[in-house]
């Protein structure tokens, strides 16, 4: 019989909504779709308040990525797409979201989640996302006011820790966890190109280096990393982290160290959020943006409502 | 808002960086620079601004150190033509292209 074949890069999805709130009772519902290289969120937002979200892989079809997405999110609820006043594309495949109205770009998706999510207080936000990292500065209302991308290479993004998941076995999202399991810490990594990180990787396994040494080398090399782009950006407090790559420990707390600035804890900064239990997830910050500003511009009557039901 | 348009790898920093604070969207450094880089349109980064402002166009975004290198940003011996075409200063380069090309 065959072997089974373990898929280690494999992240759960998940999807979730909101048993507090009838829909039906809302005025503006509104809806974000993040659609990035590697993962997928839909958020919807009833009157300015989180009523559903999806987050999902994205497929080799991003139109289908981003339909599959809402439908997660719209699941196990009443409301169809069609209910939907107003909905904004962002992320790296904006441009093909079918049902979006209107496109934005996550960095300023980014920004706004970020300050629904975290509070007025943040000032610095990374976007850890699937192929790149965004390093943006904002203001108390969330606007943008300085930003850089690191987009030329996949090294230090989502992708690479899932590609490194692979290639040592571990499932990634022990991947924190374990980087924190060892004796002392080793020197970091040193290739920053993810090809050759990986073949690095290579030859400390070949080495008999332990498998929690490397994990550590591989954080501590990523965090590094993402510490050069922040420099050159400067990092003002509150610093808060978006993305997948923010739910690994491994990389997060290597990063606070080299820098010497906590990130925000992870809990809503509404505290009625946080009391209800609803999900705090990293990932769905950019969607949650994206239906802000959907909010927002529908509020000021930038935009019209393209409600069909 | 300091739009950081580049990116940064082994060897420097390059970014065109444009104020957006203080373009006003005129579009002279687009007609200036001789590689077409700069364009100017809607604001992507800040959907409630009304006027258009200028920005490196997307394609280009990822290779802008061969495409603003010949007109040497911080070290020619006059500033790079969208620099001088800019009457508000909300242009310049990152110090990439004068650290590696410039003379000592």
């Amino acid at each position: 019989m065959a072997e089974e074949v373990r898929e280690f890069w494999r992240w759960p999805e998940s999807h979730w909504a909101n048993p507090d709130i009838d829909w039906k009772q809302g005025k503006i519902i509104t809806s974000g779709v993040d659609v990035g290289s590697v993962s997928t969120q839909a958020v919807i937002m009833v009157d300015g308040e989180l009523y559903a979200f999806s987050s999902t892989r994205t497929g080799s079809d991003s139109p289908d990525s981003a339909l599959k997405g809402l439908s997660i999110a719209l699941e196990g609820t009443s409301m169809t797409a069609d209910n939907i006043d107003y909905c904004i594309g962002t992320g790296y495949g904006r441009v093909n979201v079918p049902m979006a109205q209107q496109t934005i770009t996550e960095i300023a998706c980014h920004a706004r989640g970020a300050n629904f999510v975290y509070g007025s207080a943040v000032r610095t936000v990374m976007d850890m996302g699937g192929q790149d990292c965004k390093a943006i500065r904002c203001d108390e209302r969330g606007k943008v006011i300085k930003f850089m991308m690191n987009d030329k290479c996949a090294a230090g993004t989502g992708r690479g820790m899932e590609v490194f998941a692979d290639l040592i076995g571990v499932p990634v999202w022990e991947i924190g966890p374990r980087s924190f399991q060892v004796e002392k810490e080793p020197p970091m990594i040193s290739s920053t190109c993810v090809v050759f990180a990986k073949s690095e990787v290579v030859g400390l396994l070949e080495e008999g280096e332990p498998e929690n040494d490397i994990i550590a080398a591989y954080c501590a090399a990523m965090a590094h990393r993402i510490v050069e782009l922040l420099n050159r950006l400067g990092v003002e407090k509150e610093f808060a982290i978006t993305g997948g790559i923010a739910k690994n420990e491994g990389v997060v707390k290597r990063l606070e160290k080299e820098i010497d600035v906590k990130t925000m804890e992870k809990v809503w900064h509404n505290p009625e959020y946080n009391s209800r239990n609803y999900p705090f997830d990293t990932q769905i910050i950019g969607a949650l943006g994206a239906a802000l500003f959907a909010m927002a511009l529908l509020e000021r009557g930038r935009v019209k409502s393209a409600r069909k039901a | 808002m300091l739009a950081n348009y580049g990116f940064k790898d082994g060897s420097g920093d390059w970014f065109l960086v444009i104020d957006t604070d203080k373009c006003d969207g005129c579009g002279k450094c687009e007609a200036a620079c001789p590689a077409n880089v700069l364009e100017v349109g809607p604001d992507e980064y800040d959907p409630f601004r009304e006027e258009p402002v200028a920005k490196v166009r997307e394609e280009e975004r990822k290779k802008i150190r061969y495409s603003c290198a010949s007109c040497r940003p911080g070290y020619g011996e006059e500033p790079t033509p969208c620099v001088i075409a800019c009457e508000s200063g909300a242009i310049y380069h990152s110090e990439g292209w004068k650290f590696l090309y410039g003379k000592q």
